[in-house]
């Protein structure tokens, strides 16, 4: 190609994007040849899909400029996008389950005789579009008959055959086994055999060192490196995502066990099938257990084993004393004194309309029951008193949570298990999406907690975080948890490699 | 086999069965005779819900029809009464008014993003008001053009009269299903019903469509209008109460998903003949009361809504074994 030498297919420019509160996207450049697959990294919240939806017209940018051919273009919506020949397929499937596979196929510009669609033509057509996919089914049969992969297969051609130059796959591959990863693989190596340029965005670091020539990392809405793959190692790619130069960092703290002895809690074979590999975890008091690991990886899973969000069905958690605990639910976990902030604060945690004071009875009022309701009064006197001891900057008890910053909503929802006096609270991402001070003050109240006696489990992504709070660190990886790092040995160094190993062996 | 024919067939099977048990009770039921009067006295039900058939495909609901049948037979009784236009010409005034009718309830839901029930249960209201503001007492129709289309019938073999009325549903129902399963319009109201998101993200014109779906209602609901004051020679305000309701039992016997993206127009000729066959049945027997209808009808309801549920499970659970 020869004209792929001075112009790339698709260009950013400087694109930017801000939503209110967080500048999403901040001047990113990102070029993508032609014939090439190029990988999109970053952890949640880095840019990548806002990245993706700026590409394709789904959110308007508000800066920088989009070149296709060295042109530029301004998509207005993904239709628009489709016509200047930038294709998108998602992770769950965007076709429609009931029609037939010829339909999905066809939609929109169908075969038409006098009018009427012709259907025969649609299903040789469709026919003829598949086996280039090297897909050979009856195309007359509604597409929720056909499996997930065979799906996005589908997903894949229609959005070549309307589009053609660029396609944008957006982790196609997160629900599919490794049998049908490969079948997605083959499609993609012959579209980039023909010449397509194409993005695709995985978690999964194997398949982006088996799949893509080039890898762009974006780190919270930054670029931070593009560079060709087979020049990158695997810790170097963790490090760009994870935000870490290469350094080792010494350990300043130097925490060590809080208490040593009884174990406050323990989890024995502890796991779930197709969420977490059994794991053994045990807890003292006083103590943060850092977990350490990718977007995917299974941190998440673990937290929501525990506590019930999904229940185990393996293994037995005990508590110190022995006594076996229930957790088949979130609702067991609380009334085994368990709390969880979960990752995803707006869909997961708060609830936006009701008030600060309402959030913070939530929890207090599910435990006690919904019979016995706290007076008001008391509501207010509680709400105040934390609003005061963990600084939550509201006007008032009565202020909508949603109408306040990322940092305060995080200390609400804090605050909404504190009240419950909970003697083991999970964290997920409490530092996700909010500004540095009340960063800060999120990792004082952890350190704070930890003093008054309280149970930790803390996850996070900002490895240098866990460094500081952590009496130890688990990390995860493919659902499985791989090391174990305590003392002097937690460093984001040692976690980057255990992240970064790529088989499956203990780091120790 | 495509499982989406499944309720189709098991309503095929349930008419077929009932005709049988019909026919073994009362050997007369065969006849063209019966035929033709089940198409006749059915043939208002039969179009509009042909338009519900549209509605429910793409996942809404149409609560306005059985209002819009009693204003279309108040509003051409009273302008054959008070005016000297021919009836041809106040029917083209009359499917204008309700076609615009529904376009205006599709549009208030798409672009205010209302969920069909209420506004079609606003339009409900709004089309019994207005019937009731032309008049409150049901108005005779005198005409000799009504006299003539009465009397327009084509013989059938064994002396069962297909009427005017009952050939129009046959064409109404026929049209419909070319309709749905062989034009682009028919495809994008299947796609809106499999999920409207998706759809619009793969280039369906979301507007457009829901807009004709609900003017095709109206208009088809206007026509049943004028089928049911051919039928009973007059216009009353206070007819075909529910009638919106049975379509909506008609549409889902013939095997139409309620939850929408499934359905065939030719299922919901069988649900009407069905509810058709109930009523002849207990005119037959003439010892039943005629509330066994409802209630038949009711357990047929709740026997399909199942079959559905069943079907969606199956199909499921086919998936994730890897089928």
């Amino acid at each position: 190609m020869p004209q792929s030498d001075s112009q790339p297919l698709l260009r950013a420019r400087g694109v930017s994007k801000v939503f209110p509160g967080t500048i999403a996207l901040d001047g990113v450049d990102f070029s993508l040849e032609a014939g090439e697959v190029h990988a999109l990294l970053g952890e949640n919240g880095a840019g990548k899909s806002t990245l993706i939806k700026c590409l394709t017209g789904a959110y308007r940018r508000d800066g920088g400029d989009i070149l296709l051919h060295g042109e530029i273009i301004d998509p207005k919506c993904t239709i628009d996008a489709q016509g200047y020949g930038i294709g998108t397929v998602y992770q769950e499937v965007n076709l429609l389950p009931n029609l037939t596979v010829a339909e999905n196929l066809s939609l929109g510009h169908q075969p038409t005789r006098f009018g009427m669609i012709s259907t025969r033509a649609m299903n040789r057509g469709a026919r003829e579009v598949l086996s280039q996919f090297g897909l050979d089914i009856d195309v007359s049969r509604s597409l929720e008959s056909y499996s997930v992969a065979v799906q996005q297969v589908i997903a894949i051609a229609r959005a070549v055959t309307l589009s053609g130059k660029v396609l944008i796959l957006d982790e196609p591959t997160a629900s599919l086994d490794s049998k049908e990863v490969e079948l997605v693989f083959d499609v993609v190596r012959s579209l980039r055999q023909r010449g397509l340029g194409i993005v695709f965005i995985s978690h999964f670091l194997d398949q982006i060192f088996e799949i893509t020539d080039r890898v762009t990392v974006l780190r919270n809405g930054r670029l931070v490196g593009s560079e060709t793959t087979s020049d990158i190692d695997r810790v170097r790619l963790v490090n760009l995502m994870l935000g870490r130069e290469l350094e080792q960092e010494v350990r300043s703290h130097g925490k060590t066990h809080a208490a040593a002895g009884e174990p406050r809690l323990t989890f024995t074979g502890f796991g779930r099938k197709g969420r977490i590999e059994p794991f053994d975890l045990s807890i003292q008091p006083g103590e943060v257990v850092g977990v350490a690991g990718l977007l995917g990886s299974g941190r998440t899973e673990t937290a929501e084993v525990m506590f019930g969000v999904a229940p185990h069905d393996s293994g037995e958690a005990r508590r110190g004393d022995g006594t076996v605990l229930n957790l088949a639910s979130p609702r067991d976990a609380i009334a085994a004194g368990f709390g969880f902030c979960p990752e995803d604060r707006k869909t997961d945690g708060v609830i936006a309309d009701l008030t600060v004071r309402e959030n913070i009875a939530l929890a207090l009022q599910a435990r006690i029951g919904w019979m016995r309701r706290i007076p008001d009064r008391e509501q207010r006197a509680m709400a105040n008193d934390y609003i005061r001891k963990l600084d939550i900057r509201t006007p008032d008890a009565e202020k909508p949570v949603g109408l306040l910053s990322g940092g305060n909503q995080q200390k609400v929802m804090l605050a909404r298990w504190l009240v419950t006096n909970p003697s083991f609270l999970i964290l997920d991402e409490p530092t996700r999406g909010i500004d540095v001070g009340a960063h800060a003050e999120i990792i004082r109240l952890i350190e704070d907690l930890c003093k008054q006696g309280m149970s930790l489990l803390v996850i996070s992504s900002e490895l240098d975080e866990l460094v500081a709070y952590s009496h130890r660190v688990i990390v995860v990886r493919d659902r499985h948890h791989v090391a174990e790092l305590t003392g002097g040995d937690i460093t984001t160094d040692n976690m980057v490699r255990a992240i970064a190993a790529p088989e499956r062996e203990a780091i120790s | 086999m495509n499982a989406r024919l499944l309720p189709l067939l098991a309503t095929l099977v349930i008419f077929l069965v009932a005709y049988a048990v019909c026919y073994a009770q009362y050997p007369a039921m065969l006849s063209t005779r019966v035929i033709g009067n089940l198409l006749t006295d059915n043939a208002f039900l039969g179009i509009v819900a042909v338009g519900m058939t549209f509605v429910i495909i793409s996942g809404g609901i149409d609560l306005s029809v059985g209002s819009v049948i009693a204003f279309a037979g108040v509003f051409i009784a009273v302008m054959l009464r008070d005016t000297s236009l021919h009836p041809l010409a106040v029917f083209s005034m009359l499917l204008l008014i309700t076609t615009l009718f529904g376009a205006s309830m599709g549009a208030i839901i798409h672009y205010l993003e209302m969920p069909p029930f209420i506004v079609t249960l606003a339009g409900m209201f709004l089309a019994r008001g207005m019937a009731y503001v032309l008049s409150i007492d049901a108005v005779p129709i005198t005409h000799e053009f009504y006299e003539y289309m009465q009397r327009l019938y084509w013989l059938m073999p064994g002396k069962g009269r297909l009427t005017l009325i009952g050939g129009l549903m046959l064409l109404v129902v026929i049209a419909g299903s070319i309709l749905a399963h062989r034009t682009r319009f028919g495809m994008n109201v299947y796609a809106i019903g499999g999920g409207a998101q998706t759809a619009a993200l793969m280039g369906v014109p979301l507007a457009r469509t829901t807009m004709a779906i609900y003017a095709l209602s109206g208009l088809l609901a206007g026509l049943a209008g004028i089928v049911f004051s051919i039928y009973t020679s007059a216009g009353y305000s206070l007819a075909t109460v529910g009638v919106e309701l049975d379509a909506i039992a008609a549409v889902v016997i013939g095997g139409t998903l309620l939850t929408g993206g499934s359905g065939f127009v030719a299922g919901t000729l069988i649900g009407v003949l069905i509810m058709g066959l109930i009523q002849t049945y207990i005119i037959f027997d003439g010892s039943l009361s005629s509330w066994w209808t409802k209630i038949l009808i009711g357990m047929l309801l709740f026997a399909f809504i199942v079959l559905q549920k069943g079907l969606v499970w199956t199909t499921a659970k086919r998936r994730i074994a890897g089928g």
